[in-house]
């Protein structure tokens, strides 16, 4: 604070004189490169976890009316790996990224807030170990990671298992939404002179849509939460419908924060490519503009579409028809950014690194998702499509063959910021054809799976045709994926210890965080260079064309 | 200029606060009909009446304690301020006063979907209040102590944001939980 202890007090410590060590220097970090790093390896811990869930599922339904599981485990395994991937893995790293780089590009010393920024980090890893001890206590959560009443209800699940869920996801939703005002402070009132709103970088800008989509969503689900804790501890009965309540006020409520969600794991995402694309294309980004205000679009109806995960609920045509307009026209200011990223790379010089090939692959997987999704937006294919394995294809194209594929890009282009060294570009290709093939192999088959009868959540399934060839297929791919996985873990670790040094700026980036070293230091910059247009970097070897007033 | 960053993290807070009693006063409307009967007979508007006029009053107060600490009337403010905590605490009496005779007749939130939806609603706002003394306490301290400056141009503002913003969930709920539950 203000504030000076003055002479009286006594002597005042020197912190500076003897900083913490070891892991105690992690603990009590405020440091938002610390804090990121330290989201990167929770998230990638519980990333392992909820993908060994899923191998143990793919395993299960390798074959037909296969029994190395209890429909009791199944249950307890498809709701914790939804779980876990949506709120431990893709949130908390999408939020580390935003942590690191936010603050990096717009010439920022650290986030606005740092003690809030490591209170919601610690949020974050304690709701996910309350999230998993519910496995010591008897039993983890069976509902769904949309836990639907009255199946959440005590009656129905009486094991403590959905009590610790809606408690972990409660702590961590308090940690996103402090996460989410921290961001749009800093982001508002930290920018270097000359960084304007207009010359934001546009990871930058869709962090803040991003951020308030974040504050405006999360109070529903804890919303939810609370009314759902109180049924099962207290006996109130806002879902129960045997005491006057009514399970469809849990699907409105949880809905209203859960298709925002969707975009809260997409939009960082989005800014990660419109990073990546124009740097590897050597071209300045095609409509800047465009890009920033569709984001924007994209924030506002994301609040307008999420009854079309209601359907099948029967509440009238007319309810029906006002939500597949907008989940229609949603698609619209989504569509515009592709198109965005494919006219940058037109014309221009394309280097296919590591990161610049998952671009392109979120590029391409993401509009196949994408796709699917306006199916679903169409009311009478929905009911047709809604609970089968179509739907998982559908959410797993835009949540790996989008969110994750841009993390994994954002990962092989930030890495050697954040460590000093370059990933290993051989062992990178590897890891990016391998969850291609993973990744394609597993999803594109449940397409047909779910038109040929597969149902969703369910723990087997009989010997139908082509279910038994598409399931195989499906739990073959599912093994490439893990396969894939392994080698990019190596990789890392190969590189942390004997890796390339990287050197400021490896890829000739444009943006403020390559100009300070790698890894930068704990104040950031020694000096942040003059902001004078969208490419800072390019205008300082250019000063030309900052004199002709070519807007970079 | 920027807005003061205290102020626009509150600003934030605020925003999604409102979502969050959006969503329990949606879950009290939507289960108005049952319910109506209930809160048309167990609860007493005209004393709870008087209670939010306090509550009310002392959105007046503070706004008195926002424009002493903008002009550096440092004893006014700090007197503005006692005033608001005590309008605050006697709200926050009368709404005990209330639940106790409630309790007393065995209605509870296990009792019907009346208790249900109507402890839940004033139960989160009474601890918003709740919160909201203690916020206004450690200004008071901290205004006491050494640090008047900070709690001038950083705490007040930023308090005040949240203190209205808590009166103002409560002209909503006083609205719909007991105007409309007399009128049924």
């Amino acid at each position: 604070m203000a504030t000076i202890p003055s002479a009286t007090e006594g002597p005042v410590t020197d912190r500076s004189a003897a900083p913490p060590q070891g892991l105690f220097s992690w603990v009590s970090s405020t440091d938002h490169k610390k804090i990121a790093i330290m989201y990167f390896v929770a998230g990638f811990a519980f990333f392992l976890l909820g993908g060994l869930e899923a191998l143990v599922m793919r395993t299960q339904l390798a074959r037909p009316n296969e029994h190395l599981l209890t429909p009791e485990a199944y249950n307890q395994l498809f709701t914790m790996h939804g779980t876990t991937m949506i709120f431990l893995v893709l949130v908390p790293v999408l939020i580390g990224f935003s942590t690191y780089f936010a603050p990096l590009m717009i010439g920022a010393k650290d986030m606005i807030f740092p003690r809030l920024n490591a209170f919601s980090f610690w949020a974050f890893l304690f709701g996910g170990l309350l999230l998993y001890f519910s496995f010591l206590a008897g039993g983890g959560p069976d509902a769904g990671w949309f836990s639907y009443a009255p199946l959440s209800e005590k009656p129905y699940s009486f094991t403590r298992g959905l009590d610790y869920w809606a408690l972990g996801l409660l702590t961590i939703g308090v940690g996103t939404v402090s996460a989410g005002i921290n961001l749009i402070v800093t982001i508002f009132n930290l920018r270097v002179e000359g960084m304007t709103i207009r010359r934001l970088p546009l990871f930058v800008w869709m962090v803040l849509v991003n951020s308030f989509v974040i504050v405006l969503a999360l109070p529903a689900l804890n919303a939810a939460l609370v009314m759902l804790l109180l049924d099962r501890l207290l006996q109130a009965s806002f879902f129960t419908p045997a005491t006057g309540g009514t399970p469809i006020l849990w699907e409105h409520t949880f809905w209203i924060f859960g298709h925002p969600e969707v975009y809260i794991m997409i939009l960082p995402a989005f800014g990660i490519i419109s990073e990546v694309v124009p740097v590897f294309s050597r071209k300045p980004i095609f409509g800047y503009g465009f890009l920033a205000a569709s984001t924007v679009a994209i924030g506002f109806l994301s609040f307008s579409v999420w009854v079309h995960h209601m359907f099948a609920v029967g509440l009238g045509f007319p309810v029906y028809y006002a939500f597949a307009a907008g989940s229609m026209l949603i698609a619209v200011p989504t569509g515009v950014k592709i198109f965005n990223w494919i006219a940058t790379m037109w014309g221009g010089t394309i280097i296919f690194s590591t990161a610049m090939l998952f671009a392109v692959g979120f590029i391409v997987e993401f509009t196949m998702g994408g796709l699917s999704g306006i199916i679903f937006a169409a009311v009478p294919l929905d009911w047709q499509m809604t609970d089968s394995y179509f739907v998982v294809a559908h959410f797993h194209y835009v949540l790996f063959g989008g969110t994750a594929l841009a993390l994994f890009s954002g990962a092989y282009y930030w890495f050697p910021k954040i460590t000093g060294r370059l990933l290993d570009e051989r062992l990178g290709k590897w890891h990016f054809w391998l969850t291609i093939i993973g990744f394609n192999l597993t999803f594109f088959v449940q397409h047909f799976a779910g038109m040929a009868g597969m149902a969703r959540r369910v723990y087997t399934y009989p010997a139908l045709p082509w279910l038994p060839t598409l399931n195989m297929l499906s739990t073959i791919g599912s093994y490439i994926i893990g396969i894939s996985v392994l080698l990019f873990i190596w990789n890392v670790f190969r590189t942390l210890r004997r890796g390339e040094p990287a050197g400021d700026n490896p890829w000739d980036g444009w943006s403020l965080e390559w100009a300070t070293s790698s890894p930068p230091a704990e104040h950031n910059f020694e000096r942040v260079p003059p902001v004078r247009g969208r490419r800072p970097l390019y205008d300082l070897a250019h000063p030309e064309a900052v004199a002709a007033g070519e807007e970079g | 200029m920027a807005t003061e960053r205290h102020r626009l993290a509150v600003d934030m807070f605020v925003l999604g606060e409102s979502v969050f009693f959006a969503i329990l006063i949606m879950a009290y409307v939507l289960y108005h009909q049952q319910t109506a009967e209930h809160s048309g007979t167990l609860l007493d508007v005209g004393r709870t009446g008087v209670f939010s006029a306090f509550l009310f009053g002392s959105s007046a107060t503070m706004w008195r304690v926002e424009a002493n600490a903008r002009r550096g009337r440092h004893r006014r403010m700090l007197l503005w301020l006692g005033v608001t905590i005590l309008f605050g605490a006697t709200f926050l009496g009368g709404q005990g006063w209330e639940y106790y005779g409630l309790i007393q007749q065995n209605v509870t939130i296990r009792h019907s979907l009346f208790g249900t939806t109507f402890f839940t609603l004033t139960g989160f706002h009474g601890a918003h209040v709740a919160i909201g003394l203690l916020i206004l306490g450690i200004m008071a301290a901290l205004g006491l102590g050494s640090s008047r400056e900070v709690v001038r141009t950083k705490g007040i503002p930023a308090a005040a944001v949240y203190w209205h913003f808590v009166d103002a969930v409560w002209v909503f709920i006083f609205s719909i939980v007991y105007l409309w539950g007399a009128l049924a």
